[in-house]
């Protein structure tokens, strides 16, 4: 359990990278709403309360890695960057602009405190095994780093993704952590209708993974399903985080409508207003 | 004539000539730079003896990574590696890389710019037996087109050794092209081998016609040269061992000098080295031009001597354009 003014800290966080999201997105006017909505508290509880990181120094050697996988997410990573201290939050409003540091979709060498650019989905996890490999050789296994990938539930229906699932498996990585956003839903529709991905866990443990399912909004829980991983030294742990697409507006929840478009300037109002009284 | 420069293998017209294949210089270069760099580490996707990643495997088991039959994964975990410091090499047939897993190498190793070395086995024609599926001939196009990606097609067993100590020295992403028979020796361990730059193999007196190769055709044209020599007809043979970037001050110097370019390589006319030099000379030094290649077909079972034979890229086919060549020029 994490104390209360821990979790009351973390809530803050989470809810002004919500509002940073609307308006970046309202800016922008075009983008992701629902997955970086239904991730905010995911990122503030990595950048404010687990990833050994220095915004002032983004290339310390020593930090944690956070590789995402599913680069249209993009308005949640840049605005806990932003808050975290890695670039001023002014800028959030170049969302998406020509010249904009803030790319449709990550990219490394634009932005500081990014380890990959990406936005094809399905690559995230076989980077960040390359990466746990290269630490292994590194550190002669007593590293005390750790390897964290987001991956989207959509990106699960890559066989590129059940590739590196298999090998993270075989070379049983302990220090990698995948966090799978799992808000059942993609571009096209239910996650179950476009193609099934149940029973999700079951498939990870089959692949030699150790497997959590937790409220992806809920930060004990979270904190919780990520001490017992660390305690793991033989297995790759995965947390299915069960969230809701679009969290924090009433409108833009558990609808897939809302995977790949941005709210308009009266939608982007209402929603403020409602994560700033509510949420 | 040989140009005595180039340090060649004074056999290289003996019908006995060496020969040796390429795969086995990248393997024993790359033991070599791994020896003096433990940054260097490889990939294999369960194809480690037939690229002849076993070399290193045996010397370096613990920086050999084997990911199975899986070449999407192979690119990702590769840029992971060279994101960390480290030089990875992966090594496939060029169907399978940068055949099926293109979208990995454009995003996680050019997009992403780090430095993840390919290697093409079991390129062209050439692959044979194994027939039409698993002959790349579409490789060099898919790697040329791609931002800050190096490409170079070696001619032999030395050049394969050079070329690797070359790319893995390189900040970025690279491709070399091997094949999987033995080729004849045509350079030396002496011969000089320089990124980007064209070596002029072969220079006839006042040559009429320069012909642009690269790989095992290289040797081909030389063939080509000496016959030609006999009938009077003189020419320049280029080994254009780097696609990108291209040489294009020799190229373009050498067109403009003989007014007339023909290009030899084991892959298809659209996209290869015709299409670099094409390019290139269009809009610089337009000068008539023939393209010895693939003519947008699949290959299939046989010899290799065979499918160059039927495909038209062997001594007949290139003696064919030089003349083509010569009688458009002439026009």
């Amino acid at each position: 359990m994490l104390p209360k003014n821990k979790i009351d800290f973390l809530m803050t966080q989470a809810k002004a990278i919500r509002l940073s999201i609307i308006e970046m997105l309202v800016n922008a006017h075009s983008g992701h709403t629902a997955g970086p909505l239904g991730l905010a508290d995911i990122y503030a509880w990595l950048y404010f309360e687990v990833l050994k990181h220095d915004p002032k120094n983004p290339t310390w050697s020593e930090r944690d890695r956070l590789i995402i996988s599913n680069g249209h997410t993009a308005p949640v990573l840049y605005a806990a960057l932003a808050q975290a201290g890695y670039f001023p939050t002014s800028e959030l409003k170049t969302l998406r602009r020509f010249g904009s540091r803030l790319q449709g979709h990550p990219h490394r060498e634009w932005l500081p405190g990014l380890e990959t650019s990406s936005g094809p989905l399905g690559s995230g996890l076989a980077q960040a095994i390359g990466m746990v490999l290269a630490d292994r050789l590194d550190t002669d296994r007593t590293s005390s780093r750790y390897f964290y990938a987001i991956l989207s539930d959509g990106e699960l229906d890559c066989g590129a993704t059940w590739e590196a699932v298999m090998m993270a498996g075989k070379e049983k990585l302990h220090n990698l952590i995948v966090i799978i956003d799992r808000n059942h839903i993609q571009i096209g529709g239910d996650t179950e209708v476009v193609m099934p991905l149940e029973p999700l866990a079951d498939k990870w443990r089959a692949f030699n993974w150790q497997v959590f399912e937790t409220d992806g909004h809920d930060f004990s829980s979270l904190a919780e399903a990520l001490d017992q991983a660390k305690g793991n030294f033989i297995q790759p742990a995965v947390i299915i985080a069960q969230t809701i697409p679009g969290k924090g507006v009433a409108e833009f929840e558990g609808k897939f409508e809302w995977h790949g478009k941005a709210p308009s300037p009266v939608e982007g109002a209402k929603a403020i207003d409602e994560i700033k009284h509510h949420a | 004539m040989l140009n005595p420069d180039q340090k060649l293998n004074p056999n290289l017209f003996d019908l006995a000539v060496e020969q040796r294949t390429t795969r086995e210089g990248f393997g024993e270069a790359l033991v070599e730079l791994a020896e003096k760099d433990s940054r260097i580490v490889a990939l294999s996707a369960d194809l480690r003896d037939s690229t002849r990643l076993d070399l290193f495997a045996k010397r370096f088991p613990e920086r050999l990574f084997e990911v199975g039959v899986a070449e999407q994964n192979l690119a990702g975990v590769a840029s992971g590696l060279a994101a960390m410091g480290k030089i990875p090499f992966l090594a496939t047939y060029a169907v399978f890389s940068p055949g099926r897993n293109w979208e990995q190498i454009r995003t996680t190793i050019c997009y992403n710019n780090v430095p993840v070395k390919l290697v093409g086995a079991h390129s062209g024609l050439e692959t044979g037996p194994d027939g039409g599926s698993h002959e790349a001939l579409e490789d060099i196009a898919l790697t040329r087109v791609l931002p800050r990606m190096t490409v170079v097609v070696v001619a032999d067993y030395e050049e394969a050794k050079k070329a690797t100590h070359v790319l893995a020295s390189l900040s970025g992403p690279t491709y070399l092209r091997l094949v999987r028979d033995k080729v004849p020796m045509l350079t030396s361990p002496e011969s000089p081998f320089i990124l980007g730059q064209a070596n002029i193999l072969w220079r006839g007196e006042n040559p009429v016609v320069t012909i642009v190769a690269c790989g095992s055709l290289v040797y081909h044209s030389l063939l080509v040269a000496k016959k030609l020599a006999k009938e009077g007809i003189n020419v320049l043979v280029v080994n254009n061992h780097t696609i990108k970037p291209l040489d294009t001050k020799t190229i373009g110097d050498l067109a403009r000098e003989t007014g007339a370019v023909v290009t030899v390589e084991d892959h298809q006319q659209a996209g290869g080295l015709g299409g670099a030099v094409a390019e290139f000379l269009v809009q610089h030094q337009a000068v008539p031009m023939e393209l010895v290649g693939v003519k947008d077909c699949f290959g299939q079972t046989g010899t290799p001597a065979e499918l160059i034979e039927h495909y038209d890229l062997g001594v007949e086919a290139i003696m064919t354009a030089v003349k083509k060549v010569l009688e458009r020029k002439n026009n």
